[in-house]
């Protein structure tokens, strides 16, 4: 780990006046991934900024009858809080399928939102990388990428998004809250992460002068049918191969809304409302399934060690969506 | 908080950032300690403190040797500075004991033989009294999942279930015997 300077934040205002035009500093809340990368000279701040004073940890009552979660609450605090389990059922059981109940405790949802890549080239400062050091190369491509995007890559970087929570955000369609310099915004979670481009060290848009300060969930959660399914090597503590989140509103068995966003195949949390689309109003049958996977695949390229995610996906995706149809995860 | 760093590490500077003065509440008895910013929760408690029983594995999350509790909550403590806990109740493996009433955990793990060469043992103990805290695991089969934050390399997994098993329900034992 390089030599930092350590300074505590007690409000946003505060936060965002210590960030301000300071290239070399950076927030820290739960630590567990920004921590990580210092360990592995990835991350070099001259500058650490400690938000974990700040008044972000509560969850409360949103507009719109929605749920607002503050940056700093823990994803423990979110995955078991009542009103999400009972509401929101699908954003706990992915949370719960992330990490272990240690980094769970640790990380916070600002944190998970800005994770980085787990892409092996990235964390091996001895190998180029583009989203490490911009203009080298992408060792991946032609490389270790059994793990790496067949959505959405570019010629710069194949590196994928590890959240499960943000999966399940952008399913349900939150929206993210920002401060900066100039006031306040708000960022619809699917446009939060970015594709890689040509500027894949940039994974998100938000800009270097702000704090994300909460989620918000839109009152609708479908608590009922949902389904969020995760493929990894291990039954447990794995980042996902290919995970799916799968929301539908129904009436009786014909499907009035449907929301499917997919994890571990892009540089982002992957909808398409285009396929979705392609469900409202049929019945919840394997056959009309089908096409909707086939269609959020279409664009889809391996690149040799990860080619079999293109099936997997698919295969996940018409599993998720007879799930969720069923109701099976509704206790 | 009382130490606003000396110098700017933009300017060039010789000197070392600045030594912070931190609290913290470690198994009941209060610490006080200089620590540098860099220091993380698990060097402070095995260097500044000496409190050796809380492990260095992988020193990147994701082993758990180094798991105690943090106001009472199961963390890594390699993955958070020290100076970030300034003010916190610590409790490691040297706290969970009463005098020399061994904590139930540690008792079932003696009886199971929870462990082969010992190493993961502090922290998979931490982990489980965090799990017994959290009040979520329904049944044993909840275990492995909830415990899965804490790697065993010797492979003591049933025993240390069965350890877990046996400190959550005391009261199902008598039913086994």
């Amino acid at each position: 780990m390089n030599l930092f300077t350590y300074t505590r934040a007690e409000d946003v205002e505060g936060a965002l006046r210590e960030i301000a035009g300071n290239g070399g500093g950076r927030f820290i809340a739960g630590g567990t991934n920004l921590i990580d990368l210092m360990k592995e000279n990835v991350e070099r701040p001259s500058r650490i900024i400690d938000i974990t004073r700040l008044p972000l940890r509560k969850v409360q009552p949103g507009d719109d009858g929605g749920l607002r979660l503050g940056a700093l609450v823990t994803n423990t605090d979110v995955e078991y809080n009542t009103e999400v389990e009972r509401r929101y059922p699908l954003l706990s059981k992915a949370i719960l399928a992330g990490a272990s109940p240690q980094l769970r405790n640790m990380a916070t949802v600002g944190g998970n939102l800005m994770q980085r890549a787990r892409c092996h080239y990235f964390y091996d400062t001895a190998t180029p990388c583009n989203k490490r050091e911009p203009g080298t190369s992408c060792s991946a491509r032609a490389g270790i990428n059994r793990s790496h995007a067949i959505l959405g890559a570019s010629g710069h970087c194949i590196a994928v998004n590890p959240s499960d929570m943000s999966v399940a955000l952008a399913a349900l369609g939150a929206v993210v809250l920002v401060a900066g310099p100039d006031g306040e915004r708000a960022i619809d979670c699917s446009d939060f992460h970015r594709l890689p481009g040509d500027t894949p060290h940039i994974d998100t848009n938000l800009g270097a002068d702000e704090i994300i300060t909460a989620v918000d969930l839109p009152a609708k959660g479908f608590a009922r049918h949902y389904a969020y399914i995760k493929i990894r090597d291990r039954a447990s503590y794995s980042f996902a191969l290919v995970s799916v989140a799968a929301a539908l509103e129904m009436d009786g068995d014909t499907i009035l809304e449907a929301r499917l966003a997919l994890g571990g195949v892009a540089h982002k949390p992957w909808r398409d409302p285009g396929a979705e689309a392609l469900l409202h109003g049929k019945s919840a049958t394997p056959e009309n399934f089908q096409p909707v996977a086939e269609a959020l695949l279409r664009d889809a390229k391996g690149f040799g060690q990860n080619n079999f995610k293109i099936e997997l996906a698919k295969r996940a995706i018409v599993r998720a969506l007879g799930r969720a149809a069923a109701g099976e995860e509704h206790p | 908080m009382n130490n606003k760093p000396e110098a700017d590490t933009g300017q060039a500077s010789d000197s070392l950032p600045a030594k912070i003065h931190i609290t913290l509440t470690v198994n009941g008895a209060v610490k006080q300690m200089e620590v540098a910013p860099w220091t993380t929760l698990l060097d402070a408690l095995r260097e500044n403190l000496g409190l050796t029983g809380t492990k260095k594995g992988c020193d990147h999350g994701q082993c758990g040797a180094c798991t105690v509790l943090v106001n009472g909550r199961r963390i890594n403590s390699c993955l958070t500075l020290a100076v970030m806990q300034d003010g916190a109740e610590v409790t490691t493996i040297e706290g969970l004991a009463e005098g020399v009433m061994l904590h139930p955990l540690q008792q079932a793990f003696i009886e199971h033989d929870a462990f082969q060469c010992g190493y993961c043992t502090p922290g998979q103990i931490c982990s489980a009294a965090g799990l017994i805290r959290l009040c979520r695991a329904k049944s044993p089969e909840d275990i492995p999942e909830m415990m899965s934050g804490n790697i065993c390399r010797c492979g003591a997994y049933p025993n240390i279930v069965a350890a877990i098993k046996q400190a959550m329900w005391p009261e199902d034992r008598e039913v086994e015997q």
